[in-house]
């Protein structure tokens, strides 16, 4: 489906590429999308930075009062640290399952399927094709206490007989990597598929073992892919709710779910804000952080 | 694709040269990862399979937790039985294919400037197209809803809104795909066109456009899916509008209708059959375009 996303570009045209960028009006394309985004984007942003400042002590149907209320912050942490910690830990541990999961599949794909390549590509996108709420749901069917997976584990005894999967950290992180692993998938095939592959085969040539090779030849290669994989993986399971409310129980409930909870249930707009930007100021701290660390501009 | 098969004339010469170099242990783990690949999409599958059997399930009243029970047609001639089912597939479509056109001419364009041309600000407006990848969904809705509720919207949280949440979404996602196609774009085709006396509008009809066009569709396909499954977002600007994620987030509180699971598994053979076609034509297209393409890796060849 997006194939043409994938799609390795040509080789020889990018050494050319920026002499053929012209001066000139070429900006006006810009334009309109950049309008949209300020008005819809930008402007949303900085509104909700100012109804994150609001009194708490107003409400949805009286209206708010705006007064630089800093310690809506300071509430919002306090009382949801924990949520935070939960978030992140549980996005992070999906990204790192997801790309030890990708990055076989995504290899797969670009060096060993031959010509069943672009049909591997489409199985890689196919389970997308259904809702995943109703792929979410289904998960919850399979890991339900009658389900085949938990009987599978009680007995092997990796769980008590009365042990169960549905509702503990487990099943919401399975439901994380299974939702996500086609974000981590395709951008590694993009930058693997870009590899050439007579360089691995020039390692092999100079007697490196294959595990050589890939740590110093193919890895290294794949980067941009294996960035913007974990980015794209990560970024939405931070901020995810479905899974954990689907998968598993208020103990399990990650930020996404008190934001959603503080906006569309209780209606406590500062706080519900004051959250959301947190979330938000975190999540960019980590990945400015983390592409300055990896040196790749693929996306930005 | 280009990798692999223009490339192969080339490489078993030095392979084959000093095969008793190559471990034995090689074969192994070049399979090994074929096979570990398979059993990965295997498991992605897992959960389709149970939609799939799941429509064939007889409901026992009982939560979409229940386990397959007895089998059933029943589902499939009623589909539209369920209350707002059908009216929320429908207004999903619409809001979708509104959504993907106007995110994709936007993003197209958008990605054209940024990639041909040069201006001040180009930095930033990167960033600026970057950042909502960046924001979490809930952050992005939530942000939405402040805003339309804030200017006297919340009147008309609906159609419109969903529509343009999900332009805003999708937006970013057209224009890094569609650049990242026009960056591997051989300049020298325009050039050569121009060359021949071609006009600016003749050569962006004639050789620019179909050239991104891989890079447009994928971009609109991905936008369809996108927005066509997108429940978080849509969770806070819809109103009383339901599309089908919000259709399904709803009825799993009460009676599960089994339908849903006749829906999911339509949508997924008939997108799987679509994709199937479009890859049937892309090989009829690849075959007649071989001869060239054969030539051009001669070319390339000795570098």
């Amino acid at each position: 489906m997006t194939a043409g996303a994938i799609k390795p570009p040509g080789k020889a045209p990018v050494v050319d590429a920026p002499t053929s960028r012209r001066r000139g009006w070429g900006w006006l394309l810009l334009v309109p999308g950049m309008l949209y985004l300020a008005v819809f984007f930008l402007f949303p942003t900085v509104q909700l930075l100012f109804t994150s400042l609001y009194d708490p002590s107003g409400s949805y149907v009286q209206g708010y009062s705006m007064t630089w209320h800093f310690a809506n912050y300071v509430d919002a942490l306090k009382d949801n640290w924990n949520l935070f910690v939960r978030s992140f830990t549980y996005a992070g541990i999906a990204t790192v399952v997801c790309l030890m999961l990708g990055y076989p599949l995504a290899y797969a794909i670009a060096f060993k399927a031959g010509r069943w390549k672009y049909f591997m590509l489409v199985l890689v996108i196919a389970p997308f094709f259904t809702s995943f709420l109703l792929r979410t749901l289904a998960w919850r069917t399979i890991l339900s206490d009658q389900g085949p997976v938990t009987s599978f584990f009680q007995f092997v005894g990796l769980l008590p007989d009365d042990g169960r999967l549905l509702a503990t950290p487990f099943a919401v992180i399975a439901g994380l990597i299974y939702n996500f692993l086609p974000f981590m998938t395709l951008p590694l095939y993009a930058s693997l598929d870009k590899v050439d592959y007579r360089l691995i085969e020039a390692a092999g040539d100079l007697y490196s073992n294959p595990v050589t090779a890939f740590r110093r030849v193919t890895f290294p290669l794949s980067l941009p892919g294996v960035v913007s994989g974990t980015l794209l993986t990560f970024i939405p399971a931070c901020g995810d709710y479905i899974n954990a409310e689907l998968l598993g129980t208020p103990k399990q409930y990650m930020v996404g779910n008190r934001i959603q909870a503080a906006f569309l249930t209780e209606h406590n707009y500062p706080l519900a804000a004051s959250l959301s930007l947190i979330l938000m100021a975190v999540v960019m701290v980590m990945v400015v952080a983390y592409i300055r660390r990896a040196g790749t501009e693929e996306l930005v | 694709m280009a990798v692999s098969t223009t490339r192969a004339p080339v490489s078993p010469e030095p392979v084959r040269a000093k095969p008793s170099k190559r471990p034995r242990g090689r074969w192994l783990s070049d399979h090994l990862v074929l096979l570990l690949g398979i059993l990965v999409l295997v498991y992605t599958f897992v959960p389709i399979g149970y939609i799939f059997a799941l429509s064939f399930s007889q409901p026992t009243g009982r939560s979409a937790t229940a386990q397959f029970e007895s089998f059933t047609w029943n589902n499939w001639t009623t589909i539209c039985e369920p209350e707002g089912l059908c009216e929320s597939v429908k207004l999903s479509f619409e809001v979708s294919l509104v959504a993907t056109l106007v995110a994709t001419v936007l993003g197209t364009l958008m990605a054209f400037a940024l990639v041909r041309h040069t201006f001040r600000g180009r930095a930033a407006s990167n960033l600026v197209i970057f950042l909502p990848m960046a924001t979490p969904e809930v952050v992005m809705g939530s942000s939405l809803l402040a805003m339309f509720v804030s200017v006297g919207f919340d009147s008309v949280l609906g159609y419109i809104t969903i529509v343009i949440a999900h332009v805003l979404f999708c937006l970013s996602f057209v224009v890094v795909t569609v650049k990242a196609r026009l960056v591997g774009m051989d300049s020298r085709l325009e050039q050569a066109a121009m060359d021949l006396y071609a006009n600016e509008w003749q050569t962006f009809r004639l050789v620019t456009l179909p050239l991104a066009m891989p890079g447009i569709v994928a971009a609109a396909m991905l936008s369809f899916s996108l927005s066509f499954d997108d429940f978080i977002v849509t969770n806070f600007t819809a109103g009383q509008s339901v599309t089908f994620p919000l259709f399904i987030y709803g009825s799993k509180l009460k009676d599960f209708p089994p339908q849903l699971f006749v829906v999911g598994t339509l949508m997924f053979l008939i997108s799987f059959l679509f994709v199937i076609a479009a890859e049937v034509w892309r090989r009829q297209r690849a075959r007649s375009l071989r001869a060239p393409a054969a030539r051009r890796s001669r070319r390339r060849a000795p570098a």
